[in-house]
């Protein structure tokens, strides 16, 4: 009997002593965490996603604690959130702008014509160091998932050869548009409506060839835009999100249907 | 006497280096060496930490376990001391060096289970080159074996500041020339065990 509950009696005494000068050590060590920062760390969206060009979520939380750092910088966030950060800092919030990210191509396997058959790894980057990708167009989305991969927010899916973001669940931190090797993705305010769903930089005749709805760079919508809000540079239509006032004239005129209403 | 400890000490830090020829606490070795002034810092708490763990499992051996016939409880009599005190190092460094606290990181809790500590300790009563180790040679022990630790870690560390703009071949990049260094300061080290003390 005495063989069990002496080891137990001395190991047990050892735990509890060292426990006590433990606790005794905490309350003269004890240091005082702000208590922001769990507060702001509830707010934030915790994917630590580091495109507020913080290591994640909780060092921006630090960092906003510390003072000196605007608090809109994270694009995850509306800017309801920027201003509830502000009310917990006690300072005046930074304006913030929602974004979404847009997949500015069409071609669709129904759409964009093929150079070969891609049988390699589906990743992006794979596809895109043979020949460019499978697509003729050299500006095409190659449709093999390496924003989906990258995505924190689980917005986007292949649809058919092209990515599909769903705008309800992006949150504009610009992960995708970091990895997509062919540049497809780009970030656009989130109140925009219309957009150019293709960013081929060739002349029209190739791009014909190339999909059957890439813009051509016709300069249609240009001249009908009642606000002079586009312009064609290097063969495609660009809107000036500014100027837009969403009238929807541009999509209604665009002989290739590719100027697209979003929402 | 005073000889002796020396021969201890120059023995721990040198010719048994706890790292590069004994190769206990690899982890924080290859963890924490990327700069010079983490790793002496992580180095001097691994010398605190070992010569107080030196110091109180020589007393719990002696005063406890050997007279209640324990000695089977070693392992966890010792790993609850190694744990209070690197909690109580962990606490002290939050209070007073901040910095260090947060660029150790992860690898400050970990010298709890980080095995030269607790090696430091076993080899301290396991009567070490057959003589019984005195509380006195003990500490010196423990002491010395930390600053072999700290020594080595913070070669390694100069080592691989250089590194950073050295020319490596890009499948050598990473760990693996980590590793390949690491192998031939451990073989360096093999040149001191000719070391005569006679």
């Amino acid at each position: 009997m005495s063989q069990i509950l002496i080891p137990i009696l001395i190991v047990g005494g050892m735990g509890i002593l060292f426990g006590g000068i433990l606790g005794v050590a905490s309350k003269i060590f004890a240091v005082k965490v702000d208590e922001r920062v769990p507060q702001i760390l509830e707010i934030l969206p915790g994917a630590n996603c580091g495109n507020c060009g913080f290591a994640g979520c909780s060092a921006y939380a630090n960092a906003l604690c510390a003072g000196g750092v605007k608090t809109n910088l994270c694009p995850a966030c509306s800017g309801d959130t920027s201003e509830k950060i502000a009310e917990i800092l006690g300072v005046k919030a930074d304006e913030s702008e929602k974004m979404v990210a847009r997949v500015r191509c069409s071609g669709s396997t129904e759409n964009a014509a093929l150079k070969y058959i891609y049988d390699g790894p589906c990743d992006c980057h794979s596809a895109a160091k043979l020949g460019g990708g499978e697509k003729l167009c050299s500006f095409a989305c190659l449709g093999f998932g390496s924003c989906v991969k990258a995505c924190r927010f689980d917005a986007i899916s292949v649809n058919d050869g092209v990515a599909v973001i769903d705008e309800e669940k992006c949150v504009g931190c610009g992960g995708c548009v970091k990895e997509c090797p062919k540049n497809v993705i780009a970030l656009m305010p989130a109140k925009s409506k219309y957009a150019v769903a293709c960013q081929s930089a060739e002349k029209g005749k190739f791009t014909r060839q190339n999909c059957q709805v890439g813009c051509i760079g016709c300069g249609i919508c240009a001249k009908n835009c009642p606000k002079d809000a586009i312009t064609v540079e290097n063969n495609i239509a660009v809107i000036n999100q500014e100027k837009c006032v969403g009238c929807g004239i541009c999509a209604s005129k665009c002989p290739r249907k590719i100027i697209k209403l979003y929402k | 006497m005073i000889s002796e400890l020396l021969i201890i000490s120059v023995g721990a830090i040198l010719i048994n280096n706890f790292v590069l020829v004994q190769f206990l606490g690899i982890c924080p070795f290859l963890g924490v060496s990327k700069k010079v002034e983490t790793a002496s810092g992580m180095g001097f708490a691994v010398v605190f930490v070992m010569l107080c763990a030196s110091a109180l499992t020589w007393v719990v051996q002696q005063y406890l376990l050997i007279p209640f016939n324990l000695e089977y409880m070693q392992t966890i009599a010792f790993i609850l001391v190694i744990a209070v005190l690197v909690q109580f190092v962990e606490m002290f460094l939050q209070k007073s060096i901040p910095s260090l606290y947060n660029s150790l990181g992860v690898y400050l809790p970990l010298i709890t289970t980080n095995c030269a500590v607790l090696g430091v300790a076993l080899q301290n009563i396991s009567k070490f080159g057959g003589t019984e180790m005195s509380f006195l040679k003990s500490v010196v022990y423990g002491g010395s074996a930390g600053l072999g630790f700290t020594l080595s870690i913070v070669l390694f560390a100069g080592v691989r500041e250089r590194l950073e703009t050295a020319d490596v071949p890009e499948f050598l990049k990473g760990m693996p020339i980590v590793l390949i260094t690491a192998a031939l300061l451990s073989i360096a080290f093999l040149g001191f065990s000719g070391l005569s003390f006679n």
